[in-house]
């Protein structure tokens, strides 16, 4: 039986914001997402140039080589606000919780094969600075960037950075027998040849000046080919025929998060892309460049637990990414 | 199967240091000053950010579990809120214009706040004080979120709210938070930290959140309320931030003193000054009044925050300056305020009016120094014209002040008889002042006041009409030239809430929801 129950009805007078109806239609409720992104970041009549930069208004579009007529037109497939993406991400870190009591509570950390456990640790934990540097440079891009539809994904990814810089320091923390394998970790990337190329990629983004840029080299290209490798690659498939299936387990986070993320960064490039020829081949010019840098980076990383088959599963990648730029419309 | 003993289980405090402590690390590829540009040029000495005490400690899994619950219940109170014609069990339809200021000139400033962290949030070299900065990021987007989504439904049904995001870059009363925000972000990361992170959110915040989410409590409004005390347990994080944030600077390098005070004198005096809207909206706006401004001020600032200043006292730092013309302004400025709010309605977003006579009542009780002898008559005598049909509405442009950016309406300390004046000369120009306090701001940086974009000077200087409009053809009428620009609804938006739509509106809604017509 249907019943209908009855509220006093009274006819609106607009259905939102006259800034919102000017780009979506005026007879159109507007989407949380829409009303809490849209035209929400100062655009006119700013007071005071910034005393640490007087080049640039405080927010600026200049500061980027990209050139959009409109900003806004950046869409997140995902549609984040704030509420939706605290939403999302409780939901993950519940099954990532439910995950680490599943694997601490059966004691399957001591089960792993000592071998793997090593280069779990060898390969993983160093990435906590690699995750940390990404944060950087996501609230680099939040904080610079221009037109809260770029801006404000930035601060979820940043901040998702700093969650996986954290759950790679529990795992460390769970498969390690102290908390000096976090030193150790740390050593590794200030001091072992295997990590100085990535860190020295890491650095050279934190001192990038375009917002976008700093995009390209971090959500691209080194998400891009980082995540695929040692999450889906090495973690998911080759260490899990190994007997490290409770590994894929303690990284699933970061393999969901991937999966999504990038759904958000195809758009991106695509949208930008698609602006004009000067955009696509500034683009295309970038991704290049980034994406060399990152997989001659990566190369001895995968080589810790790869061995010698690194070279063939990273090029492999490599054209994997290729395919994926290619559909975003950028022909690398 | 055999169990290995578990390992020696961390502490808490222990815990979240590993998880973020040592994530950083000296840079040797880019040295330290190119990645971190701006930390020297504001003159603050570090020598170690690792003593920095991580207020916080909160993880980011723990953060998005606790924070999406907030999200939830939020959410869901801001539905019901919208679907059961919530706006119409507030106490009365003036109340809603409090709620104009407040997504006007408020929220706008909590998305600034966000971007502003963000930057400190890079900026810094310390962890721990980047990962605070970046959480407090992330709450203020929540806040202008939140904000924005609550107060939508009242867009729906009532004007003022429209354009607030276009209104905020052009309407004259808007740029005086907004200026006091661009006047943070446009410093360098230890001032605005100072500026925002310590004086607003430390020392002000209670005086203006506190009002608001009382306010609308006090009249019914859960929308309104149900964000602010949602937004409580983030304010409570944040003050902590604020508070460290002085402590870790003065106890790093006894240099750095001179400079936090100078800030804490600029940045209390700045926020001062803005918190005149709030004074007006408390003793004017809310129908079911919660205390006013004057007891607000009392109580939040003069003993909570001379606890504070006794309390900071061992590192140095007195209290703000300029203290003693705010103990005597606080029986004017609500008054004067609500006068110039009066006069200027015709150029404003939200209505006003002339309070009841029970008002009037309560006025002179809160205000036995000073509303019966300089307010209540003219109120008296502005009702009497209005009733003649002569409702007095102001049409020449008031002379702003340079820093603050408020009217000239403020009166001589002493003399509540006398506009306070104050002038510099500066480069071949004259600049005017309401105040010694925003004079003596405006010479220790006159290079960036001068680039303030004063609402009235562009007015005149012509800069305030729409593309295409010619200032020069015959019967041109500049005020709605103006308010076309401002995208301000003549007669809708402005004017006296006597007769406005809004009023009309809600008695009809409301006597539909209550009554059978």
């Amino acid at each position: 039986m249907h019943i209908d129950l009855r509220t006093v009805s009274i006819k609106p007078q607009r259905q939102t914001f006259d800034h919102i109806a000017r780009r979506i239609g005026p007879d159109k409720a507007a989407s949380r997402y829409q009303e809490g992104t849209l035209d929400v970041q100062a655009t006119h009549n700013f007071h005071y140039r910034p005393t640490w930069a007087p080049e640039h208004e405080i927010f600026d579009a200049s500061r980027s080589a990209i050139k959009m007529a409109d900003w806004y037109a950046f869409k997140d497939p995902r549609q984040f606000y704030y509420g939706a993406y605290t939403l999302a991400r409780a939901k993950q870190q519940e099954t990532a919780e439910s995950n680490f009591d599943f694997v601490e509570g059966r004691g399957l950390a001591d089960t792993l094969p000592a071998e793997l456990r090593d280069t779990v640790l060898k390969l993983l934990l160093p990435l906590r600075h690699a995750a940390w540097g990404g944060n950087m440079n996501g609230a680099f891009i939040t904080a610079y960037g221009y037109g809260t539809a770029l801006t404000q994904p930035c601060l979820y990814h940043s901040m998702d950075q700093l969650g996986i810089a954290q759950y790679i320091t529990r795992v460390g923390l769970l498969l390690g027998d102290d908390v000096e394998v976090l030193d150790e970790a740390k050593k590794h990337w200030m001091e072992d040849s295997a990590w100085q190329g990535l860190r020295r990629y890491v650095e050279d983004c934190f001192v990038l000046k375009d917002p976008l840029e700093v995009y390209v080299a971090q959500m691209v290209a080194l998400d891009g080919l980082l995540y695929p490798l040692v999450y889906e690659t090495i973690i998911d498939n080759v260490l899990a025929s190994q007997g490290g299936t409770p590994i894929a387990m303690l990284t699933q986070f970061m393999t969901d998060w991937y999966a999504e993320t990038r759904k958000w960064v195809d758009a991106t490039v695509k949208t930008a892309a698609a602006e004009s020829p000067e955009n696509k081949a500034q683009l295309e010019k970038w991704i290049t460049h980034w994406r060399d840098r990152a997989a001659a980076a990566l190369m001895p990383v995968a080589q810790i637990a790869l061995g010698a088959q690194a070279d063939a599963l990273t090029s492999e990648l490599v054209g994997q990414f290729n395919a994926r730029l290619a559909k975003a419309g950028v022909s690398l | 199967m055999d169990m290995k003993v578990s390992k020696k289980k961390l502490g808490l405090k222990e815990k979240y240091q590993h998880m973020t402590r040592g994530l950083g690390w000296e840079t040797t590829y880019q040295s330290m000053d190119d990645v971190f540009p701006f930390v020297k040029y504001e003159g603050i000495k570090i020598h170690d950010w690792e003593k920095w005490e991580d207020p916080f400690r909160l993880t980011m899994d723990a953060y998005w579990k606790y924070q999406a619950e907030k999200e939830r219940k939020l959410y869901a109170i801001i539905d019901a809120y919208a679907q059961n014609n919530g706006h119409l069990s507030v106490t009365d339809a003036r109340y809603i214009n409090a709620v104009k200021l407040f997504l006007n000139g408020i929220s706008p400033l909590e998305y600034m706040a966000h971007r502003g962290f963000a930057m400190t949030g890079r900026q810094f070299p310390g962890v721990g004080p980047r990962v605070a900065c970046l959480m407090q990021s992330l709450d203020e987007i929540r806040h202008a979120q939140t904000q924005i989504h609550s107060i939508s439904n009242y867009n729906k049904y009532y004007n003022g709210f429209h354009e607030y995001r276009h209104m905020l870059e052009r309407v004259w009363y808007l740029s005086v938070p907004r200026s006091f925000f661009d006047d943070a972000v446009t410093a360098g990361p230890f001032e605005f930290m100072v500026a925002i992170g310590f004086s607003f959110e430390y020392v002000l915040t209670n005086l203006l959140f506190v009002p608001f989410v009382s306010g609308a409590a006090y009249n019914g409004d859960m929308g309104t309320m149900t964000f602010g005390f949602s937004a409580q347990s983030d304010e409570a994080r944040h003050m902590t931030l604020g508070l460290e944030v002085i402590k870790f600077i003065l106890e790093q390098d006894p240099d750095n003193l001179p400079i936090v005070q100078q800030w804490i004198d600029k940045w209390t005096w700045r926020g001062y000054r803005v918190l005149t809207l709030v004074g007006m909206m408390m003793d004017y706006m809310l129908p079911k009044r919660i205390m006013s401004w004057k007891e607000a001020w009392e109580v939040y600032f003069e003993e909570n925050g001379g606890a504070l200043f006794k309390d900071l006292a061992r590192y140095g730092i007195r209290p703000p300056k300029w203290l003693d013309q705010i103990e005597q302004d606080k029986d004017h400025i609500s008054h004067q305020a609500w006068a110039t709010f009066y006069n200027y309605a015709a150029a404003c977003n939200f209505h006003t009016w002339i309070p009841t006579d029970d008002e009037l009542d309560w006025l002179s009780q809160k205000y036995p120094n000073s509303f019966d002898k300089y307010y209540r008559p003219r109120l008296e005598h502005w009702r009497e014209e209005a009733k003649k049909g002569n409702r007095f509405y102001n049409k020449t442009l008031p002379m702003l002040c340079q820093t603050c950016q408020i009217p000239m309406i403020f009166t001589e300390p002493g003399d509540p008889t006398q506009i306070c004046y104050r002038e510099v000369d500066y480069k071949d120009n004259k600049y005017h002042f309401c105040s010694d306090g925003c004079k003596e701001i405006f010479e220790h940086e006159p290079e960036k006041y001068i680039q303030a974009w004063l609402p009235v000077h562009q007015i005149y200087q012509g800069n305030c009409f729409n593309e295409g409009v010619d200032p020069t053809a015959e019967g041109f009428d500049p005020l709605a030239a103006v308010l076309d620009y401002y995208h301000l609804n003549f007669g809708r938006d402005n004017l006296d809430f006597e007769g406005s739509e809004d009023q009309k509106n809600f008695d009809e809604w409301r006597g539909m929801a209550t009554k059978n017509v």
